[in-house]
């Protein structure tokens, strides 16, 4: 569903060429739920606006559903479905159920297909409360139900999540979680997870991907990773501290 | 590959059908945002009226001490005095108007990026939307101020003067669509912001009519995009121009300026730097 093949990325920062994603070479099966984790500036939104077009490789390449993201942009949009956790894809001063409306249009979602989605996921993410309410009186709770709803209204084949639970509160994060959760085990959507949430890790991954400076530190079974230890955060903390020396 | 629970996207509506509700949603929406924020659209009702009296008082001693100056008489002048004051707030003759820098500043335009139908077609929408509201709370107000006061004609062929005026917008969408592209390449838009505002307000004929402009200057400034946006209108309301002759350089004016902001915006595909996250 997902396959990278020595793509690279890299940008001109004043007479520096800085390798922001670097021979990065991984393949997401269709249903599989991964993890993607890496220190900050590891490269993780890099890969992330690779796969949906909005930045070109400067080498190798990225497939989405078969296809090549910056060529066929359009059509990865309609089986690709994106949530960034620290913006929102919503309009600001339109109620949510407009926003909503303005998607269906947006990745031309027949109306029927729209309604019958609509509300199973008004049910699941208990949205009908503020359905009325302009996205910029929500909290960020409600918002990120709203974008993750926004996200799925076209019935995604992929869903990318870039830190989708940062900022919430407990409850929030668990509710958000047991959706994802069954978004992947009932449809069959594939998610690819970037998180600094070790809880999130460990409550819906199987697999794990860490990255640093670009390059793919580790990939393999939550299990494996873990190898016998007890602390995730710690597992963690040594293969990001390793990638800086 | 498994297929999602409710099957792949099934249109009985063809997808244009699709495309224009979207477009027609974006133009109420943009009407709508600008109709919450109503306290700033009064305040500049407001101020550009009173500027209208003061700049009337300006043309009117001009004009009698020139009569037939750029071939208006005194009534054309404070007419046009009027009129281009109240094409400020659609035209957004000073420039903005458009959310792109700040998105751009801040990285949401990432998202606007990912969407699957045109940034400059949607951000043009949203931009009639507005200059539609803005034609109401803010034109309006001093084209009546002018009339009760001073007394000033009405368009010389209404429907012609319409079509000039939404095209007049158009124009300066475009323009200010370039401006705010340029954000990507200088990563603050505070100086084209000020470049423009001088070009805009010298070339469009905001501020004195450009039948005032000596020889070479007259014909350059003519013969410029920003002449599309406030001069060509006021000839089609004064009668002053040949109607199909001056929606024809309008018209070509929205052409080339699209055409650019479409240029302009696969190339910040390439360009763009992401900030943050």
């Amino acid at each position: 569903m997902i396959e990278l093949d020595r793509a690279g990325r890299s940008f001109k920062v004043k007479r520096n060429v800085v390798h922001a994603v670097h021979d990065l070479s991984f393949t997401v099966a269709p249903g599989e739920f991964v993890g993607y984790l890496g220190p900050n500036g590891a490269g993780k939104s890099t890969t992330i606006k690779m796969l949906c077009g909005i930045l070109t490789p400067t080498s190798g390449t990225v497939r989405v559903a078969g296809l090549d993201p910056s060529r066929k942009r359009t059509v990865v949009a309609r089986r690709i479905g994106v949530v960034f956790g620290q913006r929102t894809t919503l309009w600001w001063d339109l109620p949510l159920k407009d926003s909503f409306e303005l998607i269906r249009l947006l990745y031309k979602v027949d109306r029927k297909d729209f309604r019958v989605r609509l509300d199973e996921l008004v049910e699941t993410l208990d949205l009908s409360t503020f359905m009325k309410t302009p996205v910029r009186q929500l909290s960020l709770g409600q918002r990120m139900r709203g974008d993750l709803t926004a996200a799925l209204l076209h019935a995604p084949e992929v869903l990318v999540l870039d830190e989708p639970t940062i900022g919430l509160d407990v409850v929030s994060k668990n509710s958000i979680r047991a959706f994802l959760q069954r978004v992947n085990a009932e449809r069959g959507t594939t998610v690819l997870l970037t998180t600094h949430d070790l809880g999130d890790i460990e409550r819906l991954c199987k697999r794990v991907m860490v990255i640093d400076h670009g390059r793919m530190q580790f990939d393999g079974t939550l299990d494996e990773l873990m190898a016998g230890e007890s602390s995730l955060e710690e597992v963690v903390t040594r293969l990001y501290t390793a990638g800086a020396q | 590959m498994r297929i999602p629970a409710h099957g792949l996207l099934s249109c009985p509506h063809s997808p244009e059908v699709h495309t224009i509700l979207l477009y027609a949603r974006l133009v109420r929406y943009g009407f709508r945002k600008h109709a919450t924020y109503v306290a700033a659209a009064l305040a500049g009702a407001f101020t550009n009226s009173v500027f209208g009296i003061l700049r009337a008082y300006v043309l009117i001693a001009l004009w009698q001490a020139r009569p037939g100056l750029a071939g208006y008489d005194v009534l054309d002048a404070v007419t046009f005095c009027f009129i281009t004051q109240a094409f400020i707030g659609p035209m957004q003759l000073f420039g903005g108007g458009l959310t792109i820098p700040e998105r751009i500043r801040s990285g949401d335009i990432a998202l606007d990026l990912v969407r699957p139908a045109s940034l400059q077609l949607c951000s043009l929408a949203e931009d009639l939307g507005r200059a539609g509201y803005l034609f109401v709370v803010r034109g309006l107000p001093p084209t009546i101020l002018g009339a009760l006061l001073f007394g000033i004609t009405a368009p010389d062929n209404p429907g012609a003067f319409l079509v000039s005026f939404t095209l007049g917008v158009v124009v300066s969408f475009g323009w200010r669509y370039l401006v705010a592209l340029s954000v990507c390449w200088l990563l603050d838009d505070r100086g084209t912001m000020a470049v423009s505002l001088v070009l805009t307000t010298f070339f469009s004929g905001m501020m004195l009519p450009l039948g005032i402009f000596p020889g070479f200057l007259g014909d350059l400034a003519a013969a410029l995009p920003w002449a599309a946006m406030v001069q060509i209108p006021m000839d089609v309301y004064l009668g002053k121009a040949d109607i199909w002759q001056a929606l024809g350089v309008q018209a070509l004016w929205v052409a080339v300026m699209l055409g650019l902001g479409a240029l302009g915006t696969r190339l910040i595909r390439h360009r763009v730097v992401i900030q943050g996250g």
